[in-house]
C-alpha cells in the first residue's frame, strides 16, 4: 500500500483526526496493557520503544502498518519473558486454554477461563 | 461455503491474538502487576479523552500570547503541562516553530513516538513503513503525498522523534486571523499541521 493509499484511507474514516485509535478491542487491551505495566516500572519506555522497533523491524513487516499490533503485542510478551514475569510456554497454554474456553461457552454468554474443559 | 448453518450458530471463537491477550492479561493480574479497571481507564483516556484538540490549544495559545509562545519555545515540557497536558512516559516535548523559510516535519524512524499528550494516538500512516522510511530521505516528496507543496525555497527540517523526545509543530499563524478568541484559532489547528504534513487552515477553509 503506498503513502498515498495510506493517506486517503486515514481520511475516510471516522473520529476528529481521521482512523479510529483500535480497529479491535484487544488491540486497545494490548496497548493499555503496555503503558500500564511501564507506570507500574516493569520497563522504562526507552525499553518499551527498543522492543517494539525490533519487532517492527523484522522482514515480512506490513507496508500498510495493518500488523502494528501484532508487533506491538509480540514486542509485550517479549518484555514479560526477558523480565521473568511469565515464561513464553505459559502464555501459549494459557492463550489456548482460553480459546477451548471460548468454543466451550454458547453464544452471548460471556468467555470463562473456568469453561476450558481441559482446565485442570 | 458462504452461509452459516442457521441451527447450527456458531460458539464465541477468540481469535488469536485476542486469546494471547486475555492470557497475558489473566497472568499480569494474578501477579498484580496490571488492574483491570485501569486498564479499561486507560483505554477510554486514549479513545475518547486525549487527541489533537489538546495540541490545538497549545498551538493558539502560542499563537495569541508571546509570553507563552517564548516558553514553549525554550521549555515545552513545562509550557504545555501549564495546560494540563503531561505525557504519562516521562519523555521530553520540544516544540519546533514553522517560519516563513523553514518547515518543519516530525517523524519517528525507529518505530512510532509520538507526542500522545498533546496529539492523541498515532495515525496509521505515521506508524507506518512508507512514512517512516521516506520522510527522512525524501521529505519533499512525502509532503507532495499530503498535497503540500512548499516554495524550492522553503528549508525543510525533519525531526526524528524518541522515547525520550517527543516534538510537537506550531504552524505559521494563517493570515486574516487576526482579532480571532484563542478557541477561533484552534479550531484551525489540525493534526497534519502539528505534524507537519500539513499547514494551518485558512479561516476560509475552516
Amino acid at each position: 500500500m503506498s503513502l498515498r493509499d495510506l493517506i486517503t484511507h486515514s481520511k475516510g474514516l471516522p473520529s476528529q483526526g481521521g482512523s479510529p485509535a483500535f480497529v479491535e478491542p484487544w488491540q486497545a487491551e494490548a496497548f493499555a496493557m503496555v503503558v500500564a505495566l511501564h507506570d507500574r516500572g516493569l520497563f522504562t519506555w526507552d525499553e518499551w520503544a527498543h522492543a517494539l522497533s525490533a519487532e517492527l523491524k523484522r522482514p515480512g513487516a506490513l507496508e500498510d502498518a495493518s500488523d502494528y499490533y501484532h508487533c506491538w503485542l509480540e514486542a509485550l510478551e517479549t518484555l514479560v519473558v526477558t523480565k521473568n514475569v511469565a515464561a513464553r510456554s505459559e502464555v501459549e497454554a494459557l492463550a489456548a486454554s482460553w480459546q477451548r474456553a471460548a468454543h466451550a461457552t454458547p453464544h452471548g454468554e460471556p468467555i470463562r477461563l473456568e469453561n476450558d474443559p481441559d482446565r485442570s | 461455503m458462504a452461509h452459516d448453518h442457521p441451527e447450527h450458530h456458531h460458539d464465541n471463537e477468540l481469535d488469536p491474538m485476542a486469546a494471547r491477550v486475555r492470557a497475558l492479561e489473566t497472568i499480569l493480574t494474578e501477579k498484580g502487576l496490571v488492574d483491570p479497571k485501569a486498564i479499561d481507564a486507560i483505554v477510554d483516556t486514549y479513545e475518547t479523552k486525549v487527541g489533537p484538540r489538546n495540541g490545538a490549544r497549545v498551538v493558539a495559545k502560542a499563537w495569541s500570547d508571546p509570553e507563552f509562545s517564548g516558553w514553549l519555545q525554550r521549555d515545552a515540557t513545562e509550557a504545555i503541562s501549564s495546560l494540563g497536558y503531561t505525557g504519562r512516559q516521562g519523555e521530553h516535548m520540544q516544540a519546533v516553530f514553522n517560519t516563513s523559510d523553514t518547515h518543519n516535519l516530525v517523524v519517528c524512524t525507529l518505530c512510532s513516538c509520538y507526542p500522545w499528550s498533546v496529539l492523541g494516538l498515532p495515525p496509521v500512516w505515521y506508524k507506518a513503513p512508507p512514512y517512516r522510511s521516506r520522510a527522512v530521505i525524501d521529505p519533499r516528496g512525502v509532503l507532495a503525498e499530503f498535497d503540500l507543496v512548499l516554495p524550492e525555497t522553503t528549508k525543510i527540517r525533519v525531526w526524528d522523534s524518541t522515547a525520550e523526545l517527543r516534538y510537537l509543530v506550531v504552524p505559521l499563524r494563517p493570515a486574516g486571523t487576526e482579532g480571532f478568541s484563542e478557541e477561533q484559532l484552534a479550531e484551525l489547528v489540525t493534526r497534519d499541521s502539528m505534524i507537519g504534513t500539513g499547514l494551518a487552515l485558512t479561516p476560509e477553509a475552516a
